[in-house]
């Protein structure tokens, strides 16, 4: 374990049946680091980010947080899902939605109390979506919803925040909140590691770049790892890259 | 002469109410997580193979809950763990199963004769025969199920909201579904004798869906399931006292009739107020793609 790093991927091994499978995925990530994952499309990234969150249980490999393997109802780990994958139609509210990262801290048989929903519509507020908790969630604007799930990761007061592409149609004013609120994780020592197709974003954000193609390409610091010639090993030609 | 309480100056039309409106009120909770966390079709599927179970208790001349029970667990057991393989999909698994438990139902009735006539009362229900027994177990069995799903609301509403987030917590997903098909298993049992076995996906999934037309909040949805599941039992027994229907289709058509009227009438979900709403030139709020248009940005 090196003296600064939070989560470390030790030999993991994932997939899905015998056609996917991604062996010897080794890396650590330090303490506040903004990690940006980048790759084609179906080079992994979804599935290590899965993997990360518990959803897809590893056949080998240990990941650990400080040095200990990771305690899934403590919360640690919060997982900010594609905007695809979630069900708007879902009878719920904004609020509810922010109030489900407190529900481990309550435990079972005990409901959400009065001071869950202050810090609900508190990190509703940070995320500028003040006085509008009690609306169905199908309400608000893309943008907005993606906060939503930010202000539920905001509650569950993790350690490692896990975001699969939360940039995907967030327009420019919707990003600047996005951005605060992960310069925000990192700054209270929280690791972010998120999914992202949109390469111009990840030099300003992100402190480390994790390629992937089937596997990691190369993991480290944006100035060493973001340059074009890891990119082009790790898109193959596949995006002009810039330097 | 009162039309309403005439009918239950007979006892068996009391027991009948009773069972109906119990059966009702727990179908249209539970059902509610049947809908949201999208297991219609399993819903279908335990009803249809808790059959030989139910048969076999009838034969033993058991309780026909022990037999349901257990064709209801391993059937559920079976679904989830068969659909873990990749190279069958859930579906496939529920319909595998399925079928194949509903023929051994009717191949066991097959070799016993003097049993057809009880067929019907098995597959399409026999609310004018119940005992007080059988009230009295359909309200304990009730109250276990209601008790238990609301224990587990948080959690049950966490897995069909998000189950990514839910396995993120660490929680058992599996085992909760499970729990929650036990109850619906639990729910199909003392449905059986209401409206059978054929038509008891209607009762579960029916009053949710119309439920889910008149409101955008969870425990509205809850409320107002119960309460249509409710109307739907008393109105169709009525309907089936004075005209001589059967009595569990009727509670059936019954539910169907309320659920098509707030599919037109829903105040913001129901076809007329989406028509209105294009006519007015305005767009739905209630659509995701087209928020940003009705929803003035605040930030």
């Amino acid at each position: 374990m090196t003296a600064d790093s939070l989560l470390e991927v030790q030999g993991l091994v994932i997939g899905y049946g015998s056609t996917f499978v991604m062996h010897g995925l080794t890396f650590n990530v330090p303490r506040g680091a903004v990690v940006g994952l980048i790759g084609p499309n179906g080079s992994g990234k979804s599935t290590l980010l899965k993997a990360l969150a518990g959803v897809i249980p590893p056949r080998r490999g240990r990941i650990l947080l400080d040095g200990h393997p990771i305690d899934r109802s403590a919360g640690e780990v919060a997982f900010v899902p594609q905007r695809e994958e979630v069900n708007w139609d879902f009878p719920i509210t904004a609020r509810g939605v922010v109030t489900m990262g407190r529900y481990r801290r309550r435990g079972w048989l005990r409901w959400p109390g009065s001071d869950d929903r202050r810090r609900a519509d508190a990190a509703l507020g940070r995320m500028g979506l003040h006085g509008l908790g009690g609306r169905h969630i199908s309400q608000f604007s893309g943008g907005q919803q993606q906060r939503i799930f930010l202000a539920r990761a905001l509650v569950q007061e993790p350690r490692v925040v896990l975001l699969d592409e939360p940039l995907t149609g967030v327009d420019a004013k919707n990003r600047t909140v996005f951005y605060d609120t992960i310069r925000s994780f990192a700054e209270h020592g929280v690791t972010v590691i998120m999914a992202t197709h949109e390469l111009e974003e990840v030099p300003p954000l992100c402190s480390h770049v994790c390629c992937m193609n089937h596997g990691i390409v190369a993991f480290g610091p944006t100035s060493e790892t973001y340059v074009p010639e890891v990119l082009r090993r790790t898109f193959g030609g596949q995006v002009a890259v810039f330097s | 002469m009162n039309v309403l309480t005439d009918p239950l100056t007979y006892g068996f039309m009391q027991r009948a109410m009773l069972e109906a409106c119990i059966v009702g009120g727990v179908c249209g909770i539970v059902g509610c997580f049947v809908v949201l966390r999208g297991l219609a079709f399993i819903g279908d599927a335990l009803a249809h193979a808790v059959f030989p179970g139910v048969v076999i208790s009838y034969m033993l001349d058991r309780s026909i809950v022990i037999g349901a029970f257990v064709f209801g667990f391993f059937t559920a057991l079976g679904v989830g763990i068969v659909s873990r393989s990749r190279r069958v999909t859930e579906d496939s698994a529920i319909g595998v199963l399925f079928a194949a438990f509903f023929a051994l139902g009717v191949v066991i009735i097959s070799r016993q004769s003097g049993f057809r006539r009880d067929l019907g009362a098995l597959l399409f229900g026999n609310v004018l025969g119940v005992s007080q027994s059988d009230v009295l177990v359909t309200i304990a069995i009730g109250a276990v199920v209601l008790l238990v799903l609301f224990a587990l609301l948080k959690e049950f509403t966490l897995a069909a909201f998000d189950s990514t987030l839910a396995r993120s917590l660490g929680y058992p997903v599996f085992w909760l579904d499970m729990t929650l098909l036990m109850l619906v298993t639990a729910t199909i049992v003392v449905s059986l004798q209401t409206v059978g076995n054929i038509l008891i996906l209607a009762l579960i999934v029916t009053p949710p869906a119309t439920a889910r037309l008149l409101t955008d909040d969870l425990y509205r949805m809850m409320f107002s399931s119960a309460l249509i599941g409710v109307l739907s039992s008393a109105v169709g027994l009525y309907l089936s006292f004075y005209w001589d229907l059967a009595a569990g289709a009727t509670i059936v058509l019954t539910a169907t009739a309320f659920f098509v009227v707030a599919l037109v009438v829903a105040p913001d979900h129901g076809l007329l107020a989406h028509e209105i709403q294009k006519r007015r030139g305005h767009h739905h709020v209630h659509h995701f793609h087209t928020a940003d248009e009705t929803l003035a940005e605040d930030a």
